[in-house]
């Protein structure tokens, strides 16, 4: 039996503004929403409207058999509340269906994973916070930002609960096993891993109009895979459906005429926390070094390749610590959208994915001058003089003096209580 | 493959970037095992390195028959031209040229500079390409710049083998747009009978389409490249506490220095570690001396004058960043020896060398806001220096004049059919 999994990626970074040095302390605000608006406004009316009728269709005409999920960053979600709230509403309709599981992942679409734990739990918590709330579901299933993923990043996601996790198929750890089957942790056999079938996935997304796909020839390619393999994942970003295909590809009738090809040839659609249930693992896989699901390497080069994007990295996380200390809401705020992947992506001579910016080192120095402002009113929070240590121990004490103050006072009710008990 | 080629100068003793220019592009040819070349420039000083190419000086090209003797030839000439050549070039005088002043061996007085009468420089120029488009044998001529033109189109005329121009800068570029007609006379004449033009940069090549009238497919772009200095490290970065951000060029309009002046006033605004250098010197010089001054920042803005040769070197390889923020450049290789030096460099994007540039910052030569974002980035961001540097000399060091040739000789090729 074939088991087809449908999963895409949501996500539209926050654009910052032209931020000259001359701004820094003067301009607290980083982000060009004309452009961030103009965007989003773009992709909902090519993209994200029309591929959520289609699968709402499609669900629809198969009774529900066609199944597929959905990874949306918490910085998207924030987008469309304010840009396209109707999109909101169509994935609302979409969850009620059932046939629809949404993934977690760090909110900010960040590296947090690779270079700060404690943040990265944070995101991810956060994240799935936002996800119930809005679908009434929480995601059992994760996707980390760009499908990054290591033997140490999966023992995150397990601790916190999560059943099963997305990854790529890159040569180097797969060898010649087949991303068709389920494997787990290196050490971890609880945590499933699922992997993106990497050639048949750029097949819908960037080879759709080279091929001359039809849906039909596309799960005859299912079909003639090897016996006994039993899942497919096919993971992509939404915009492959109206943006980097445009409607006039045919791309949306392709995937209406999947399911009934694919029911045709006794295949199911099915979402990874209902299929990791019934199937076992067959041999586990182990991530040393990071991978991720871009470029022929799979690593991180695109976001931490050079010296540009190590120091912007750097000088990001290193204010971490004091971040949370603070409970400023804007500057919490801004901290999470100055983590998003992207930042750190336009950084990156070779390939810069999606850049607004003439060059690497204008990224650069746009992202530089921003940091520099937000590290001032970060440190404007609380002196620097006083060392993190230092300062942990502090509101660590203020904290520990609530809680003492808080069971004394249980204490003195208790005692009250009795003493009224006694009194009577 | 024989050349003939018309230049004006030639290193050692050069003015501005053509002579770098064309010792760069005939020594990157020479690399071509059936390539020879003959250069003619007006005045040559006797230490040019030949070892790659043949230099005729024309000052030493007889275009009056005078009778002179073997030994008096010696002595006058012998120092950049054997006597047996002086005679044998004297039998392609087929034209009467007494009009012109010629000295007691029939030869013209050249300055080989950018004299006052250059107009009269450049017609005498044309007579003696006669004489040698008579004598000489060669399979194209490839004029350097408008002022050997009309040399080459004479030549073109008399020996009816291909002519193809190189167009190291337009009038558009010198003037801001304020064009002398006598020279734009010149060059629209030279490019109207070339059988190609190549232009170094696109940016002039758009000029030449638009503003001379040429066809597209007539005109094609060959990038300059750079010649690898031979003792690059021998040149080093004295540690000191200031940064030093340096201009360095000709002081006129086509450079626009008033532009670092402002980004310099700009960057002192936020910053005091930084010191600004403008090197160089011209007719802009007393003016921008004036708006620092102006500006209040008079003690951290210094002006070096005129530098040369290792000089030029030792000023750029100092510095931690080096700007150019020509308002018209049609190439502009300064910006690729700062980096051979590993200095950062900042460019305007009207600077035909910032279409083959990936690691330097460019701007808009007005921009001066990002231009002193680009320099406060550069001083306060180790990373970026250090991309800057490390990846500038190596993109630097890929731009090969063998490259550049090997695009010439193809237009030879397809001129000669």
């Amino acid at each position: 039996m074939r088991n087809i999994s449908f999963y895409f990626q949501i996500h539209q970074p926050m654009r910052l503004k032209r931020y000259r040095f001359f701004d820094i302390g003067k301009d607290p605000y980083y982000y060009d929403d004309f452009q961030t608006e103009e965007r989003i406004r773009k992709v909902v009316e090519q993209t994200y409207l029309p591929a959520n009728r289609t699968i709402a269709e499609m669900i629809r005409s198969s009774n529900g058999k066609f199944k597929c999920s959905f990874a949306v960053s918490g910085i998207a979600i924030e987008q469309l509340e304010q840009y396209a709230p109707e999109v909101i509403d169509s994935f609302k309709e979409l969850s009620k269906t059932g046939s629809v599981e949404f993934l977690a992942e760090p909110y900010a679409h960040s590296l947090s994973s690779v270079f700060d734990a404690g943040e990265f739990e944070r995101q991810v918590k956060m994240h799935s916070d936002k996800i119930e709330e809005l679908f009434g579901k929480r995601p059992s299933t994760f996707y980390n930002s760009e499908l990054i993923y290591s033997d140490q990043i999966g023992e995150a996601v397990s601790k916190m609960g999560y059943k099963s996790v997305l990854i790529d198929e890159a040569k180097n750890i797969m060898g010649w096993k087949s991303p068709d089957y389920i494997y787990k942790h290196a050490y971890l056999p609880k945590l499933k891993l699922l992997i993106r079938n990497h050639k048949l996935s750029d097949d819908i997304a960037f080879r759709f109009s080279q091929h001359m796909l039809t849906a039909e020839k596309f799960i005859n390619w299912i079909a003639a895979l090897p016996a006994g393999e039993n899942i497919i994942n096919l993971g992509m970003g939404y915009e492959v459906l109206g943006t980097i295909n445009s409607a006039n590809s045919g791309i949306f009738e392709f995937f209406k005429a999947l399911p009934y090809h694919g029911m045709e040839q006794q295949m199911n659609f099915v979402l990874p926390s209902e299929f990791i249930k019934k199937t076992e693992a067959v041999d586990t896989l182990s991530v040393t070094y990071p991978m991720s699901w871009v470029g022929n390497d799979k690593d991180l080069t695109p976001w931490t390749g050079n010296d540009l994007q190590q120091e912007a990295l750097q000088k990001l996380y290193e204010k971490s610590d004091r971040v949370k200390l603070c409970n400023d809401k804007p500057l919490q705020h801004d901290w999470l959208m100055l983590q998003s992947s992207d930042h750190f992506r336009y950084m990156s001579h070779k390939d810069p994915f999606g850049t607004n910016y003439d060059s690497a080192y204008e990224a650069f120095m746009n992202y530089m001058n921003v940091l520099a402002d937000f590290r001032d009113r970060v440190d404007a929070q609380y002196p620097t003089t006083i060392e993190n240590e230092e300062l942990n121990e502090l509101l660590k004490t203020i904290d520990n003096q609530e809680k003492e103050i808080e069971v004394l006072r249980n204490e003195l009710t208790n005692l009250k209580a009795r003493k009224a008990k006694k009194d009577a | 493959m024989k050349a003939l080629m018309f230049g004006w100068e030639f290193p050692p003793h050069i003015l501005g970037g053509l002579g770098t220019a064309s010792y760069g592009l005939t020594k990157g040819m020479s690399l071509q095992p059936d390539m020879q070349i003959t250069f003619v420039i007006p005045k040559p000083h006797g230490d040019e390195d030949q070892s790659f190419l043949k230099i005729i000086g024309a000052c030493n090209v007889p275009v009056v028959w005078k009778d002179n003797s073997w030994e008096h030839v010696s002595y006058r000439i012998g120092k950049t031209m054997h006597p047996d050549e002086y005679f044998w070039l004297r039998n392609g005088i087929k034209y009467d040229f007494h009009r012109i002043y010629t000295n007691d061996l029939g030869c013209i007085d050249f300055s080989g500079r950018y004299p006052d009468n250059l107009m009269e420089e450049i017609s005498n120029y044309e007579a003696v390409a006669s004489v040698l488009a008579h004598q000489l044998e060669f399979d194209i001529i490839h004029s350097h710049d408008w002022l050997t033109y009309p040399a080459g189109v004479f030549a073109k005329q008399i020996s009816g083998k291909p002519l193809v121009i190189h167009v190291h800068a337009t009038d558009f570029d010198r003037s801001r747009g304020q064009v002398n007609p006598i020279v734009y006379d010149i060059e629209k004449r030279g490019m109207d009978a070339a059988d190609h033009i190549m232009t170094v940069s696109d940016l002039t090549r758009r000029t030449v389409i638009e503003k001379y009238h040429q066809h597209p497919d007539k005109v094609t772009t060959v990038h300059n490249a750079v010649e690898p200095l031979p003792d690059v490290d021998s040149f080093t970065k004295t540690a000191r506490k200031d940064k030093i951000v340096t201009f360095l060029g000709r002081i006129t309009m086509q450079k626009g220095p008033e532009y670092f002046v402002e980004a310099a006033h700009l960057v002192l605004q936020k910053t005091r570690g930084v010191r600004f250098v403008m090197a160089g010197s011209g007719d802009m010089m007393n003016a921008m001396i004036d708006l620092a001054a102006k500006r209040g920042i008079s003690d951290r803005f210094h002006f070096t004058g005129f530098l040369k040769g290792r000089q030029v070197h030792e000023m750029l390889a100092e510095s931690d960043v080096y700007i150019m923020p020509s308002v018209s450049e049609p190439f502009g290789i300064s910006p690729l020896e700062a980096m051979q030096v590993g200095t950062p460099t900042i460019i305007s994007k009207q600077s035909g060398c910032a279409e083959i540039l990936t690691h330097a910052i460019k701007t808009d030569y007005w921009d001066i806001d990002a231009m002193a974002d680009a320099i406060y980035s550069i001083v306060k961001n180790p990373a970026m220096y250090k991309s800057l540097r490390e990846l500038g000399i190596e993109e630097v060091n890929n731009i090969k004049w063998y490259d550049a040739g090997l695009k010439v000789r193809a237009i030879y090729d397809s001129v000669i059919r």
